[in-house]
Formats: C-alpha cells, sequence, structure tokens
C-alpha cells in the first residue's frame, strides 16, 4: 500500500466529510456563469445560451494541468469544440467535489486525472446525451441518427449548436447510465490540446490571489518566531505603528501582523516591530545535531515496514558487501507565489480568495479560527502560483494563520501574504532523513541480500491526519518507495524509525519517493556494478511488474543505453514507480566548472495509462526534472545555533537556473489502463539518474544531498 | 511631492514615500498586478518591467528614482517583438503555474530587442536573472528561439 492508497482510505473513512455538505443547488449555482438559463446537467458541466461550455474544475490549477486536462476529458466525451470550452473553480463544497480517492477536496498524491477520470467522463457524456435528446426531439428523427462532432449537433441537413439545443436539454431527465466512448473514439484526449490557461498567463492577465484587491483592503505582513515552537511574550509596537502607512499592529498565536495602506509599509512596520520571544519551548539544536541523532537511529534495525526471506543471514554469507549511510536535507517548496489569502469579514460571514489544495478541509479550519459557520465561509479559488505540496496541510496551519490575521483586524478586507523569507524559514519542510543501507552480493555477483533503515519524521502525527501517519511505529510516507519497491530482492528487510523534533514538516512533490528512490537507486546501482552486471540488464532481471521493465527498455532505447559517452562525459539511469506511473530516465553528465555536475541531457521514459495530454505529460517530466535538479545540485535548509534556519530567500536557498536545465526528451507508453498522476513521479529517479552518472565519470559515489554540500566532489 | 513618470505610454504620478519599490507602486497602488512579487531582493526577476526599455527587476527600485522615465509593464509592452514572444509563449505553452512568467516575457522581449538571433548562451546569460520554480526552461528556450524565427521571417 502507498502513502497515497492509505491516505484515500483514511480521508474516506474519515469524520471530515460527514456533515459537510451544502445543499447541491446551492454548489450548483453558485458554479454556474451567472448570465441567462445554463444548462447544467450535473456539477461539472455547464452549456449557456452563448455556446460557452463551463467545466467546474474541482483541482487546485498550479500549474500542472488539471484546468485543461479535467475540461479535455469532459469536452471529448461532450464532442465539443476546444475554443468553446471555458472553466470555472469549483466552490468548497464536499461531497460534492471531493476527490474520489480522499473523500474530501483536496489536490495530492497525483491524483487529479486519476480519481476524476470516470467521473468526468460521465458527467461529459450524460450532456451529451441529453443535447442528442434534445436534438432528436426538435427535428422528430430517432436519437440514435443524431450525431454530434466539434461541438455541432446534426442531423441530416439539419444543425444546431450546444447553445442552441441548452434549454431545451435543460428540461430532459440527466441520464445515470450514459454510453461512454471506446478510446479508439477518442478525438480530444491523447491529443496535445492547448493550455486553457495559457494566453492568460503569458500576457499578465491571469489572476492569483495575490493580485485581488477590495475596497478599503490592508495589506497585512506577519513576523513570525525565529526558532519553530517559539510564541509571541510581548510586543512593543510603537516603532511599527510610527512607520507612514501602518494602520495597526496585532498579535496573534503564530506571530506579530503588520496592517497597512500597501505592503512596503506592511514591510517596513515588520522590519519596525520590537517582540520579546518566548523560546523556552523552542526547537534549538541545530541541524548536526539532528543528523547525529538521526544516524545513530538509523544504525538500529527499527520497526519492520516490510521484510521477505533472511537478509541478516544472507547478508553475513555474501561474498562481498557495502554499507552506506545517505543524509537528505530539509527542503522548502519555495513556489514562486508565497503563501497568500484575501478575506473579506461582513456580517459574520467570509469570503476568502486563496488558491487552497484542500478547499474544504481550508475552509473549515477558517471558519474555526473566526468563530463562525464552515457555512458561512465562501471560497473563491484562484489560480495558484505553485505548491510543490506546500499549500495542503494537513493541519490548515496557513488557513488557520490568515484567518486570525483578518480576524484581528475586522474593519476592512485583509490581503495576507507571506515574504519569502516567511516562506523559506517557515517550515513544513520536506523532512530530513538518514537511510542506512547494507547489500550484499553472492559469487556469482547476484544480490543476496538487502537490508534499509530510514529514520524521518512524520508529517502527519498529531495532525486531523494521524490515522494515516504512523501505525505499530511505521509511517508509509517515510518508506514509500523502499518498502513495496519495483524489486524482487531474495532476501531483504526495510525499517523504518519515527523520529520527533520540532521542524515542522510536510509533503514535498513525490513525498517519500524524494528519498526513498535515491537510496535504492544509487545504492543498486553499486551494488550491480559490485557484481559486474549492466545496469540496465541488472535492474530488468530483478523488476517484479512488466510496466517497470517497459520504460526501463524504452529509455534504453531512446538513449541508446551501451554507447560510449563523449570524452569527458558519463551516463546514469533509474527507474522509480511513484503514485501508480513509472518513471525510467538516463542522464548524460560532465563535470562543471563549479566541480558539479552538469546535466546536459535527460532521457524519460512514462507510463502513466492513457495519456490524457501528452503535451502536459511530457511538461510535467520536464518540471519534474528541473525541480529535482535543482534541488539535488543545491538545496538545503540548515538549522544553525539556536535552531535557526540560516537560509531566507533564494540568494541562499538556491533554486535551479535556465542555463542548469538539461535537454529533455520524453517517451510515453502508449497504454489502455486507466490514467495515473504525472505531477510527482518525474522527480523521484531524477537525482539517482544523476549521481549514477556522477559515479560512473568520478568514482565518486553520492551519499548526501546537495551535491553542493561539499562531501559528494 | 509627487512622482511623474511615463507608464505604458500616459503620464502616470505617484504621491507617497519616494522609496517605495515600484513594484508596490504598482501592484498596490496602480493595480496594475501582472507584475509579480517573488522575492523582494533581485534574485527571481518576476517583478521584471522595463525601464527606458531595457530590463529592470521593480522590487529594488525605489519609485523616487525613476522620475520622468518610461516605464513598461507586461499590460503595456507592445510591438513586434512583444508579439512574437508571446505568440511563441502560448504556442508551445510555457507556462505552468504562471506566476514567473510576466517576468519572463519581459526579459525575453529585451534579450530579443539587443540579439534578434540569441544562441543558447545568449539565453542562458539574458534569462539567468528569471527563476522559474516550475522549471519551464526547456520552452522558454524554445519559445525564445521560435520568436527569434518569426521576427527573422517578418523583417
Amino acid at each position: 500500500m502507498t502513502a497515497v492508497a492509505s491516505r484515500r482510505e483514511f480521508l474516506a473513512s474519515s469524520g471530515l466529510v460527514i456533515g459537510l455538505a451544502l445543499p447541491i443547488g446551492r454548489a450548483a449555482a453558485a458554479a454556474a456563469p451567472a448570465e441567462g438559463a445554463p444548462f447544467a446537467p450535473n456539477a461539472f458541466v455547464r452549456i449557456a445560451a452563448d455556446n460557452t461550455v463551463t467545466v467546474v474544475i474541482k483541482h487546485v490549477e498550479f500549474g500542472q494541468g488539471p484546468a485543461t486536462g479535467l475540461t479535455t476529458i469532459v469536452a471529448d466525451e461532450l464532442d465539443a469544440d476546444w475554443g468553446q470550452m471555458r472553466i470555472a473553480f469549483a466552490p468548497a463544497n464536499d461531497p460534492l467535489y471531493r476527490n474520489l480517492m480522499f473523500g474530501t477536496m483536496g489536490t495530492g498524491g497525483s491524483t487529479a486525472i486519476a480519481n476524476s477520470w470516470m467521473q468526468l467522463r460521465n458527467a461529459g457524456a450524460a450532456a451529451r446525451a441529453m443535447l442528442v435528446e434534445a436534438a432528436a426531439k426538435r427535428w422528430k428523427v430517432p436519437a440514435a441518427e443524431v450525431k454530434v462532432s466539434k461541438g455541432v449537433v446534426s442531423h441530416g441537413r439539419n444543425t444546431a449548436s450546444f447553445g442552441e439545443l441548452a434549454a431545451d436539454a435543460a428540461l430532459l431527465p440527466v441520464p445515470q447510465k450514459p454510453v461512454l466512448k471506446t478510446p479508439d473514439q477518442f478525438t480530444l484526449i491523447g491529443t496535445d490540446v492547448p493550455k486553457i490557461d495559457s494566453v492568460a498567463k503569458s500576457n499578465g492577465t491571469a489572476v492569483f490571489t495575490m493580485d485581488v484587491s477590495r475596497p478599503n483592503m490592508v495589506n497585512a505582513a506577519i513576523l513570525h518566531p525565529p526558532a519553530f515552537g517559539g510564541t509571541v511574550r510581548s510586543v512593543d509596537k510603537q516603532a511599527a505603528l510610527a512607520v507612514p502607512g501602518v494602520v495597526a499592529v496585532e498579535a496573534i498565536p503564530s506571530g506579530v501582523v503588520v496592517y497597512a495602506k500597501d505592503t512596503f509599509a506592511a514591510m517596513r512596520g515588520r522590519a519596525a516591530l520590537k517582540v520579546e520571544w518566548d523560546l523556552a519551548k523552542a526547537e534549538t539544536r541545530s541541524g548536526d545535531d539532528l543528523i547525529k541523532v538521526y544516524k545513530a537511529a538509523a544504525a538500529t534495525p527499527g520497526k519492520q515496514a516490510e521484510a521477505k526471506g533472511d537478509a541478516a543471514g544472507a547478508l553475513a554469507g555474501a561474498a562481498k558487501t557495502i554499507e552506506a549511510t545517505y543524509v537528505f536535507p530539509f527542503l522548502a517548496h519555495a513556489p514562486m507565489e508565497p503563501m497568500d489569502a484575501v478575506i473579506e469579514l461582513r456580517g459574520g460571514k467570509a469570503d476568502v480568495w486563496m488558491g487552497s489544495q484542500f478547499q474544504v478541509g481550508d475552509m473549515r479550519a477558517m471558519a474555526k479560527a473566526l468563530g463562525i459557520p464552515f457555512e458561512g465561509v465562501t471560497l473563491h479559488e484562484q489560480y495558484a502560483g505553485g505548491s510543490f505540496g506546500r499549500r495542503a496541510t494537513p493541519d490548515q496551519d496557513f488557513a488557520t494563520e490568515a484567518a486570525l490575521a483578518a480576524k484581528a483586524h475586522p474593519q476592512a478586507p485583509v490581503k495576507f501574504v507571506w515574504t519569502r523569507e516567511n516562506d523559506i524559514r517557515g517550515g513544513r519542510y520536506r523532512p530530513l532523513v538518514v537511510h542506512q543501507l547494507k547489500g550484499g552480493i553472492d559469487a556469482k555477483g547476484d544480490i543476496i541480500g538487502w537490508d534499509q533503515v530510514v529514520a524521518a519524521q512524520s508529517f502527519l502525527a498529531n495532525t486531523p491526519m494521524a490515522a494515516l501517519g504512523v501505525k505499530d511505529g511505521i509511517d508509509e510516507s517515510i518508506v514509500e518507495g523502499a518498502a513495496r519497491s519495483s524489486y524482487a530482492w531474495p532476501n531483504y528487510r526495510i525499517g523504518c524509525h519515527v523520529m520527533e523534533n520540532g521542524v515542522p514538516t510536510l509533503w514535498w512533490r513525490s513525498v517519500g519517493n524524494t528519498h526513498t528512490a535515491f537510496a535504492v537507486e544509487t545504492f543498486l546501482d553499486e551494488l550491480l556494478a559490485l557484481g559486474g552486471k549492466d545496469a540496465v540488464k541488472g535492474r530488468i532481471a530483478l523488476m517484479k511488474e512488466d510496466r517497470a521493465r517497459g520504460v526501463l527498455t524504452r529509455v534504453a532505447e531512446l538513449a541508446d543505453w551501451g554507447r560510449k559517452p563523449a570524452e569527458g562525459r558519463a551516463y546514469g539511469v533509474a527507474m522509480h514507480k511513484s503514485f501508480g506511473s513509472y518513471v525510467a530516465q538516463v542522464a548524460e553528465v560532465s563535470k562543471g566548472a563549479d566541480g558539479l555536475p552538469k546535466v546536459h541531457k535527460i532521457w524519460v521514459a512514462v507510463d502513466c495509462g492513457i495519456a490524457v495530454n501528452p503535451n502536459v505529460i511530457r511538461a510535467q517530466m520536464e518540471g519534474g526534472i528541473g525541480y529535482g535538479l535543482g534541488h539535488a545540485l543545491y538545496a538545503e535548509l540548515v538549522l544553525g545555533e539556536g535552531g535557526r534556519i540560516a537560509q531566507g530567500n533564494f540568494d541562499t536557498y538556491r533554486s535551479l537556473r535556465i542555463g542548469e536545465m538539461p535537454e529533455v526528451e520524453v517517451a510515453i507508453i502508449k497504454s489502455n489502463a486507466n490514467p495515473t498522476g504525472v505531477g510527482e513521479p518525474g522527480l523521484p529517479p531524477l537525482a539517482p539518474a544523476v549521481a549514477n552518472a556522477w559515479r560512473a565519470l568520478t568514482g565518486k559515489a553520492v551519499r548526501r544531498l546537495p551535491f553542493a554540500h561539499g562531501e559528494n566532489a | 511631492m509627487a512622482i511623474e513618470f511615463l507608464l505604458n505610454g500616459t503620464t502616470t504620478s505617484f504621491d507617497g514615500d519616494p522609496d517605495t519599490p515600484l513594484l508596490w507602486v504598482l501592484r498596490d497602488h496602480l493595480k496594475l498586478t501582472g507584475t509579480k512579487y517573488g522575492c523582494g531582493i533581485a534574485q527571481c526577476g518576476a517583478c521584471t518591467v522595463h525601464l527606458d526599455g531595457k530590463n529592470r527587476r521593480s522590487c529594488v527600485t525605489p519609485v523616487g528614482t525613476i522620475a520622468g522615465r518610461k516605464v513598461t509593464t507586461i499590460e503595456g509592452v507592445a510591438g513586434k517583438t512583444a508579439e512574437a514572444v508571446k505568440t511563441a509563449w502560448v504556442a508551445i505553452d510555457v507556462p505552468q503555474c504562471g506566476f514567473c512568467q510576466s517576468g519572463q516575457v519581459m526579459s525575453a522581449i529585451s534579450l530579443l530587442s539587443a540579439k534578434p538571433k540569441p544562441s543558447d548562451d545568449d539565453i542562458d546569460h539574458g534569462m539567468a536573472g528569471n527563476l522559474c520554480r516550475c522549471a519551464t526552461y526547456v520552452r522558454i528556450r524554445q519559445a525564445i528561439h521560435d520568436a527569434a524565427k518569426t521576427l527573422e521571417k517578418t523583417a
């Protein structure tokens, strides 16, 4: 079972869902276009008299493509013309817009397309059947003879647009089991449909939360405690209030908020704050202190997450063994648009503008913080400027903080925006992780024993999602990708240590796979080399699934694996399955002028079932590679003395720049399997493929990320 | 005293603290929100505008220093090069989250204005100041080459 599966299981049975449903009529009205009497056969499709078709998007759009992908699914079953398609973001409404794999509204685990696939096909097909029926009645012909193509309904010489039929169709009963297309009938699915938001995102007109403005709005900035777990002891407001434009200063549980007439004044006021912090309960250990504790833990077996055969016995009898300790740093998500929300309170109700990733959970948290009923909170979902997991937190930390900031200054709408420093130092990091591995081969060079222990925090423990966190001392999101891996070791054991410290952590693009793929794929590479095996053939021999073998075989063809690299260059390969999708990559690497890997090209093979939009899939592979590479090469958050985060902005939390981005070539495996996600799975194999190439080039195994940490050169 | 400058071809004045970064004058006071905040220290380029036709990080440009000068934002940028860049951006779906793209587009227009046929190295240098956390860099590079080809054909 993967973490996603357990997340689903929990959420599906969770109390989060119970008693929160709004009447369907209200949600439909909220999502419907304002004018005309649109045809709204279900929660997802709105056809207006002006012939536009609006798809209600239940997932947050932060670049991974659901606005386009979900609209494509509806448009295809509807046989609409792509040009008539529009989108509207869904209101916060369970169960109407719940993620069917979670049980509540939410985006994560690369599930947007996967959970919506049948739901939206049915929604589109039902609307189509009703349009056909309306046309058949109007023309007095059999419905079976009516055709629909590119938004035109026709029979012989009779033609009608969807808009012309909408009013009649709206009067018909909604078919519960409409006939769906067979894959060979798809016209848009499987094609590079242009992204629905590219124009607005290329000319500056796309609206993000940060762009929302309300009459008489104030801009708010927050100062957080200097160490995690700190609290406000006292605030001297005078200096901040003396800054021109500052209108108020208020302490809330997570920090001190400055309200001002513009952002600059809010930032200046914040800089002028004099706060005495209570750090008695704060995490004040340094990163080095924590790593020592983690290493000591990982040297012991931990709780058994998965095992087969007798790993210890096999290792004791092995012809050759290797041992390795891996260290992975805390990482920030650092989406380009920092966390933000606009909140307007009036008459015991709240309007919220936000790119929420857990729409219902966030609005519930806000309602609780504001002391008003959930029904009184209206979410106006916005485009989000990136997330990588950050905008979804099990305990709704940001939603709560933003609501408390608004509540403390109820006399005006509040635009609450984190600065980049708030973001980098704000916690909710990819956890610090230590892996301890032992592997052994026999005299023939075959791997006979594998022992892997993982030590990391659980970000689900002590949250409303704790039920899917630690079970019997094991958190699946810590070991996923090491446990339940794609390889059939004859004897193996995966151990887990759930560590505790005061640094708040969170899922981060591909969750546990961010580190398990690296440890497994680099250590495996070394063991295969030790046994004289080829990195591709050796992996294929150990693989349990055809789809894993399929992507690895395809990427080997694509990269012409086995050819001699150019002078000063080397190749490395890795394969990892995550969130139901299989991705294999080959990296071509040389040594850059800075002593770090220079990655020239990445070849990718991906199997994500039916490819709804190959262009978006390629884009997500490119994005996963760039995001993965930037962090693997440069990024780490270092807890310095007193537990203070040494980094604060993009000058110290280094991000990939264009000159460091490799060329990317993607092959998508043809499949009739139901679609799985692509937002995360492109990332896990990247860093190990680069590290394997680096070892081939330099002889140096990479045990600590980022590469720039200095132990790898 | 109010500070006057030419914004997207229109004389505009700002009556406030001259230390206020141009970014916040544009966003908070003039409601031109296409120009984005990403770091506040000229590290990410999301706030890129053109000052007298050249790239400028508006987050570190006090409005008091631009009196009488010409500011162009994503909302006002026009002409053959701008159209070629925006068209190329859409044609290959460069944006993912889109938040950095106004700055990317502004920098690309600057680059092509200075170097109509940029090499990959020119692009690496000309676009080095613009971060994209979604890593749309492969497509940014391609779109700049595509725009250059379009401009060459219509020259």
